[in-house]
């Protein structure tokens, strides 16, 4: 099992590619490796209740951590009880501890 | 220091254009506070994140004058992380591309910034416990 770090900075109504990444990050985990997703920048904007907003709550329901930059978060006024089941939000910090535990890391 | 580590970030976007770059210096803050050795390969625009010649401007539209304006300057960044590193006992190596530099002319820099190729990328990601390329859209 490896441990993959998968970074996701855009708002799928600005790139149609948000979606896929999602597919690779549900791939990764269906093989059997734990997956992190980590939301920022505008890529945080899904982890509200909207219509772009199913393949990410289906992601976290299933076996991917799905966490949020709290300061992207809070840039954008988004509270933490208006996330998605599942979505947790969580510091920058933490992409380093994972950088640093040696795990696979994609940007998007 | 026991746990200590070594980075390695490739950063393309040019300052003052995207949001990436502001989570990619947060980036290299957090690792510069923990005194990781961090090393930065800037590539294309990013090669002018750390250029002298930036200067902050007054705002008309809204106003303000230089001070009142307080622009923040992406060289600035470059500075901070590499005292903030030395501070607590890591280190950062900036490496500029040198062919994007001479393409865009951005050769002066503030200190700490030291010309170099892809190789030294591939040099920088060979040694470290970890890379991340926060590529351009």
């Amino acid at each position: 099992m490896t441990d993959y770090l998968m970074i996701e900075s855009r708002d799928p109504f600005d790139s149609g590619d948000v979606a896929n990444f999602l597919v690779l990050a549900e791939g990764l985990s269906k093989a059997g490796n734990r997956v992190t997703l980590f939301l920022v920048q505008n890529g945080v904007l899904p982890a509200r209740h909207g219509v772009r907003s199913a393949q990410l709550a289906a992601l976290a329901g299933n076996g991917v951590e799905v966490l949020a930059d709290s300061f992207s978060l809070q840039e954008r006024g988004i509270s933490a009880n208006r996330l998605l089941p599942g979505v947790k939000a969580a510091p920058l910090e933490t992409v380093v501890d994972r950088l640093a535990g040696g795990c696979k890391a994609l940007w998007h | 220091m026991k746990d200590k580590k070594t980075l390695t970030f490739m950063l393309m976007d040019a300052p003052f254009e995207n949001a990436r770059t502001t989570t990619a210096m947060r980036l290299i803050d957090i690792a510069a506070r923990r005194g990781y050795d961090i090393n930065v390969f800037a590539y294309e625009g990013a090669v002018y994140l750390p250029f002298a010649a930036q200067k902050q401007h007054a705002n008309a539209v809204h106003g303000h004058d230089v001070v009142q304006e307080d622009h923040p300057l992406p060289r600035e960044w470059v500075e901070a992380v590499v005292q903030e590193a030395a501070k607590n006992g890591g280190r950062v190596d900036w490496v500029n591309c040198g062919l994007c530099v001479d393409e865009r002319g951005a050769v002066d820099t503030v200190a700490g910034v030291r010309r170099g190729s892809p190789a030294d990328f591939w040099k920088m990601a060979t040694s470290s416990d970890n890379t991340l390329v926060i590529a351009t859209k």
